[in-house]
């Protein structure tokens, strides 16, 4: 009965552990990690707004995260060096606290996507992770290497004739939309660690790209698992007690 | 395959001297001048970066381009060996001289910065591509580095491979290319 209680929390966790390292390494290359804060916030916001309007919260994330995802690109230039991330993150934030103060329901939706409740999650989370991450993975594993191709010879990239704004686009989507469905189950800055600290680590032990992959996630999984046992015998919210481990492990790597 | 007729290239404004060019397939030609006389500008109008402000510039269509810029790929802080570069590209790592060979799957910002600057200009050289352009090669390179890379211009050259050189080093052109265009400075410069 009680493992049948977690199983379906720890299922969910365990595919948004695998993706988000994944997707944090390439949100690292493009020194884009503060995006990954920027989207969960955003997403907190889209399901409390989606909440006090009786729609499904995980709808209201999922589409807020993805229009801004999709409607950061329309304003890059004018919001270069990180200021859309930072946009999208205070507007995000207080949109989230003013629904959590003054809606008695969204104020406990609020706490949860804030503190990170991944024991709450339910069957219809685990659906959306176990269709959403498998395809996530096929999609970044498709991105791969235009994200490096652009990072490293954008001319190159630019004169052969590649389209930047698939490879862009396709990536600022799926890292919203990755970001949004991780909120939900792990919370803002749960899903924020296993994005951030993970790849952080990887790049300054790894030899090559796809050690450094094969290390995030190794780092990522190992940290959710001893976050969800740690947390549970604890009674604990998880999102702190896996920040709290994998910030202690970066500290000690470092 | 490149043709231009007194163009003049630029970005917001016309930065070079009306320049006559051409290129066939299998040749090497060089591109030198004094500093600001717009080497770099005229070679990114030739990739279709920079704007042609007047004149003509004729490609073949279908041309696969390749460009090497004096810009270094930015890869402090990340794990991404030269094998993993050159496979970027599709660049075979097939002619490159033993001392950097060996050192293939050691991180970028781990190899010194001559290493680093050959394997990211081998990259770009060795990708297929019908015309390279290459802008100052020779920054970073000592004697042996410009001696291998002055032999593989020849090679990539008697493959039928068209190469733009820009380059300030006048004993390297001299080896490395064909012919040469000195591009003049602009009346109002």
């Amino acid at each position: 009965m009680i493992s049948d209680l977690f199983l379906i929390p720890f299922l969910t966790g365990l595919g948004l552990a695998v993706l988000l390292p994944l997707l944090g390494c390439y949100l690292r290359l493009r020194d884009e990690w503060l995006a990954a804060l920027a989207y969960s916030h955003v997403a907190a916001a889209g399901a409390l707004l989606a909440l006090v309007g009786g729609l499904p919260p995980a709808l209201g994330g999922i589409a807020a995260a993805g229009l801004a995802g999709t409607g950061k690109r329309l304003f890059a230039a004018r919001l270069a060096g990180g200021a859309a991330y930072a946009l999208l993150l205070l507007g995000g934030w207080a949109v989230s606290v003013l629904m959590a103060a003054n809606q008695p329901m969204a104020e406990r939706l609020g706490h949860a996507l804030f503190d990170g409740q991944l024991y709450f999650s339910g069957s219809d989370q685990l659906w959306l992770v176990a269709l959403g991450v498998p395809a996530a993975l096929l999609v970044l594993r498709g991105l791969s290497a235009h994200l490096l191709l652009a990072h490293t010879y954008p001319d190159f990239f630019r004169i052969r004739g590649l389209r930047a704004w698939p490879t862009q686009i396709g990536f600022d989507l799926l890292a919203a939309l990755a970001l949004a469905v991780a909120t939900m189950s792990l919370g803002v800055m749960g899903a924020f660690a296993l994005v951030f600290i993970p790849p952080w680590l990887a790049f300054r032990r790894a030899g090559n790209w796809r050690s450094g992959l094969l290390w995030s996630l190794a780092i990522g999984i190992t940290a959710y698992l001893g976050a969800f046992a740690l947390a549970l015998w604890l009674d604990q919210p998880f999102g702190p007690i896996l920040a709290i481990l994998l910030v202690a492990l970066g500290l000690i790597v470092a | 395959m490149l043709r231009a007729d007194a163009v003049v290239a630029g970005w917001d404004k016309p930065a070079t001297s009306p320049v006559d060019f051409s290129l066939q397939a299998g040749e090497i030609v060089g591109l030198t001048g004094p500093n600001g006389v717009g080497k770099s500008t005229l070679l990114a109008a030739f990739a279709g970066r920079a704007r042609v402000f007047s004149g003509h510039l004729d490609l073949r269509p279908g041309l696969r381009l390749a460009l090497q810029t004096q810009e270094v790929p930015p890869v402090d802080g990340l794990p991404l060996s030269g094998r993993e570069l050159l496979a970027l590209t599709a660049a075979s790592p097939d002619g490159l001289p033993p001392w950097l060979a060996e050192r293939l799957d050691i991180r970028l910002d781990r190899l010194s910065g001559g290493q680093r600057h050959y394997l990211a200009l081998w990259a770009v050289l060795h990708a297929p591509a019908d015309l390279v352009l290459l802008d100052e090669p020779t920054n970073n390179l000592d004697a042996a580095g410009v001696r291998h890379l002055t032999a593989h211009l020849h090679e990539r050259a008697r493959e039928g491979c068209g190469i733009v050189v820009v380059s300030h080093d006048a004993a390297f052109v001299a080896a490395a290319c064909d012919r040469c265009v000195v591009l003049e400075t602009r009346d109002d410069q």
